[in-house]
Order: structure tokens, then sequence, then C-alpha cells
């Protein structure tokens, strides 16, 4: 670990200067008011390139306070270079506790996952977001996608599924699946596996989503419905990892990351290192009520 | 050309739209008079001004003149393509029809569009999503008045190509590998998808070689009597004009000259430009 005397009274608390950070909180402000609509902000310059985080980082900079607890993660790993760098960084800066226990932490900064272990009402989830805008598939101008959302045109975002149930025979988003926010905005949830999306539906805790490089911040409100796009006949369902089991625990109710050998043969272990390290404690951690679980045969 | 009943469909009235600064000088200065539509003090384009007609259910009218004279303008301008510079138009089966649509909201106008008209550009570019297989495209239209079935969808994209005779195999194709008459097929099965009481038809043939033009002009004059839609044909080509449409306004220079009943245009016609225009039919 750095020594933080060292650098903690050269920079302002928390890097980004009160002013910035006043901008900021602002414009969260306003995303919570307007769940699922995307605000431009300022994205300042940050110790780290664009595109590795800055977006989540400038959230959790510009709330975090000295009495919060930080958990940050990539891919569900604690561990992972990206998660320890942005962790060391924020310890730095702000001489905050960190943690890796889900329940523990008040703010969890996410590359990707959300976590197995259900949230609880006080904690604020930070998304690190590549590309914020959902219909930039299907539409590649900025001031077309806005009109779009300002006048709720989705026709154009269903098509693409339509496209890939034909082609396919299922919509192919394997992550960042668009979600419908409070029934007006389309959003992209993040590149989160298609597992966590039902869990931001109505969740008690506050989602925030930082782009960085593309300078949006949106969020999705505690209590917010957040429901994935789907057809009437073909409808939205989560990966099935029936048949399939964590080598450590025997479970198949979390996420599976897929871990293959230099022989060719497989094993299947859960993606979140916290929720795994838990299980093999014995504790029972609260999972996220998750209805499509239920629905597969696992 | 404004019958006094109240059965009409469509009715416009006054209908402007100028390129530049514009003031009661640079329609007064512009038209067929003047043989031009270039305002002389500014140069400013009148691309169509002072358009009065009322279009009734099931009819099909026509405008014909030469390229510049405004005719694609009115209907781009009537199907929202184009913003307005003045006047007013009425939809009857919209929610009130003395609603000025072309005032309405972006949303409201999309509305319209969607389910209350169909266009048929001359480009199936302008028309199609090339990035969108057929069916995808049909079911745009389907998508946006609120059909979210996947199974419907499918059917109803089958129904409509059958009737505009694509091979209804080539429903998950791209309409990038469709020959040009295909292309032509598949927007005109885009235009009618939500069976809208008014379609509008833009140089839908321009460009097509012979025996393809006559089998879409076919399938397209077929449809009408089936389906009873009202059109609004745009072509410069008196033969798509003559096979297709009741009644027709010629236009130059961004005005109506002449209109009446095709058969009366074609065989009698009085302004000196449709004369011209009639003698030069092959």
């Amino acid at each position: 670990m750095i020594d933080n005397n060292k650098y903690i009274n050269k920079y302002n608390f928390a890097f980004i200067d009160e002013a910035t950070k006043k901008e900021i909180r602002r414009k969260l402000l306003k995303a919570v008011a307007i769940p699922g609509y995307q605000v431009p902000y300022s994205s300042p310059e940050m110790p780290i390139s664009r595109g590795w985080g800055t977006g989540g980082l400038h959230v959790t900079l510009a709330i975090i306070g000295k009495d919060d607890v930080f958990k940050i993660i990539d891919q569900g790993s604690d561990a992972s270079v990206n998660a320890c760098n942005l962790r060391d960084f924020v310890h730095t800066m702000t001489n905050v506790r960190t943690t890796f226990d889900t329940a523990e932490a008040t703010l969890i900064q996410t590359r990707h996952r959300i976590t197995e272990e259900a949230l609880l009402p006080h904690q604020i989830y930070i998304y690190q977001v590549p590309q914020p805008e959902p219909l930039r598939s299907v539409e590649r101008y900025e001031n077309k996608t806005r009109q779009m959302h300002a006048e709720g045109d989705y026709a154009k975002m269903f098509v693409s599924l339509y496209e890939s149930i034909v082609l396919h025979g299922a919509v192919m988003h394997g992550a960042d699946y668009p979600v419908m926010v409070n029934d007006r905005y389309i959003m992209a949830p993040s590149p989160i596996p298609k597992w966590d999306v039902p869990n931001l539906n109505h969740s008690k805790a506050l989602h925030l989503f930082g782009a960085g490089r593309e300078k949006r911040l949106y969020a999705v409100p505690p209590f917010t419905k957040v429901a994935p796009l789907e057809f009437i006949d073909v409808k939205f369902d989560i990966e099935n990892f029936s048949g399939k089991k964590c080598y450590k625990t025997s479970s198949n109710k979390a996420f599976l990351d897929e871990l293959i050998y230099d022989d060719g043969s497989k094993n299947y272990v859960i993606n979140d290192s916290n929720y795994l390290d838990k299980l093999m404690e014995n504790e029972t951690p609260q999972q996220h009520t998750n209805p499509y679980i239920n629905k597969i045969a696992l | 050309m404004i019958r006094n009943d109240d059965n009409w469909l469509l009715r416009v009235r006054n209908l402007t739209k100028i390129y530049g600064a514009y003031n009661e000088q640079t329609v007064a200065r512009t038209g067929p008079e003047f043989n031009s539509n270039i305002c002389p003090d500014n140069g400013s384009i009148v691309a169509c001004a002072d358009i009065n007609f009322d279009l009734y259910p099931g009819e099909v009218l026509g405008i014909v003149g030469e390229s510049g004279s405004g005719k694609s303008t009115i209907v781009k301008l009537l199907y929202f393509d184009l913003e307005k510079t003045n006047g007013e138009a009425f939809l009857k089966p919209y929610e009130n029809d003395t609603l000025n649509i072309l005032d309405e909201s972006n949303q409201k106008k999309k509305f319209i569009r969607n389910n209350l008209m169909g266009m048929v550009y001359q480009n199936p570019r302008d028309g199609l999503n090339f990035n969108f297989s057929s069916g995808g495209n049909i079911g745009e239209k389907l998508i946006m008045s609120g059909n979210m079935h996947v199974g419907n969808i499918r059917n109803r994209a089958t129904e409509l190509l059958s009737k505009t005779e694509v091979p209804v195999q080539r429903l998950d194709d791209l309409p990038a590998f469709f020959s040009g008459g295909m292309q032509q097929r598949v927007q005109i099965s885009k235009a009618i998808a939500n069976n809208p009481p008014l379609l509008f038809l833009d140089e839908v043939t321009t460009g097509l070689d012979v025996s393809v033009q006559a089998k879409v002009l076919d399938l397209i004059r077929e449809m009408q009597q089936e389906l009873g839609i009202a059109m609004i044909v745009v072509s410069h080509d008196l033969s798509v004009i003559r096979m297709l449409t009741d009644r027709t306004m010629v236009m130059k220079n961004g005005r109506i000259v002449e209109s009446g009943l095709t058969d009366q245009i074609l065989q009698d016609p009085q302004h000196e430009y449709a004369q011209l225009l009639v003698s030069s039919l092959l």
C-alpha cells in the first residue's frame, strides 16, 4: 500500500477540486431526477486515461465522504488489475476504509458486474460505462439518437432485436442488454451480463453510471422499474447454467466463469469472488431476488 | 380542383416552401409568368407556393412537371420530410380535422406518418434501412404502431411480400442484395404495412427498366383498386400519370398552372406549358 501521508495534503480530498465535484454532483442530481436520461458532464482530466474507468471514478470521487467504506470490483473480482489500481488511487486520495465485503461497503464501484449479494438501501452502486448510448448500434449520429430519446422513438432498437431473433433465434446481446427505465428511456446498463439485468429492477440501492470518455452520467434511483426489452412472444431470459456447477462450491445459482485448462478440459467457478469466498466459509450471503433464476431448471 | 363538399381526405391550403429570406414580393416576383422560381432581389428559391387542393378518399392525384418545378417538395412537405414555410394541411382521419398537421409536434407527426400515411421514394435507400432485412424494414413500421409480437410481425410481412410479389423466402435477406424492382416492391410493402388511407409515390418507377416499370405500375394499380388507398403520384412521366391517376395537377416554377381530370388534361391541355408537355409525349 502506498504511504498516504505523502500525498494526502498535496491534493484536495478525493483528488477533484471542490468546484468540479459540485458540478458532477449537480449533474448526478439531474440524472437521478430523470431516471435513464443521459446527462452530459465535464469529464475532467484524471491521472488515468479516458476509457479506463474515469466515468466511474469521477462519480466515486465526487460523492465519497470520509466515513464511506469503499469496494471496487472488476468483472466480479476484487483483486484484478483495474480494481486494485483504482482502489489504491481512491484510498490514497481520500484515506477512506476499503473492503472486499459487499455487505460492509457503502460505495461499490464496478466494472461490468453487479455483486451476487443483495444490495442494501444505504449502498450506492457506481458503474464504469464504455458506451452510454444504447441506440448507437442502430443510429450513429448523436443528434439523431438524442432526438429519438426525446421523442421516445425506439422502433429501430426493437427492429435490431427482431433481426437478432430472426437470424439467431434469440437476442444476442450477451452483455449490455438494453433496458427500459421507468417506462420512458431506453438505457444501456453498461456491459453487465444478462444475469445481472433483473437485479436493477426495483433495487433498494442507488445506481449511478459514469461514462468518462463519452462524457455522460445517468442513474437508476432506488425502487425504479427497469424492464429489459422484449417482445410479447419472445421474452428476455438470463444465462442458463443448468448442468454446470462451480467446482469449488457445487453451486450454479450464481453467474459462472468458464475456466479452460491447457489440456482442453473445462471447469466452472463463481464469478463474484467475494460471494465465492463467503460460500467457501459456509456463510449464507443474502442473494438478489432474481425471478429469472427460479424459472430456469438449475 | 376544389369541390365544395365535405368528403375530403386531405385538404391543402396555401402550401409554400421558400429556401432563403423572403417577403411578400418574393412569391409575387417568381412563378411561371417570370419563368423562374428564384427571387430576383435576393436569390431565394421558391420551391412551391400557394398550393391548394383537396384529395378525396380512394382518389389518385397526379403531380406532373419538369424537374425543379416543386412536385416532390409538396409530397415531402406533406410527409414531414421538409419543414413548411407557410400553409395548412388537414387530414380527415386524424383526431381533429381542423388541426393543421404541419404545425403538430414531432411525436404527433411521427404518429401520422406511421399510421395514416405511407411514402414510396424514388431511391429505395431513402425509404428502407439497408442494415435491416426486408422483414425488419416492414417490421419497423409495425413496431412503431405498437405491434410487439414477432410472430405477428412475420406473418404480416410475409403477407405483404406475397401481395407485392416479392419471393417470400427473401423475408430475412437484406434489401441490398435485391434487384431495383424488388427493392421498390419492399418499399411499397413497408409503406402500406399499417393500411394507411393515404400513400405518396415520389417518382417510383424512375430508374427502373421498362419491363420492371410496367410490373411495378401494375402492382400499384391493383393495390389501389384492392385497398382503395388515396394516392398522390409524383412523376415527370406522363405515361405513369395516364396509367395511374384520376386527376392531375401540372406544375411549373413552383406553381400549379393547370389542374383537372387526367384525361381532360392529356386530351385538351389549356396552359401553354401543359400543351408543351403533352405534345412532347411520344
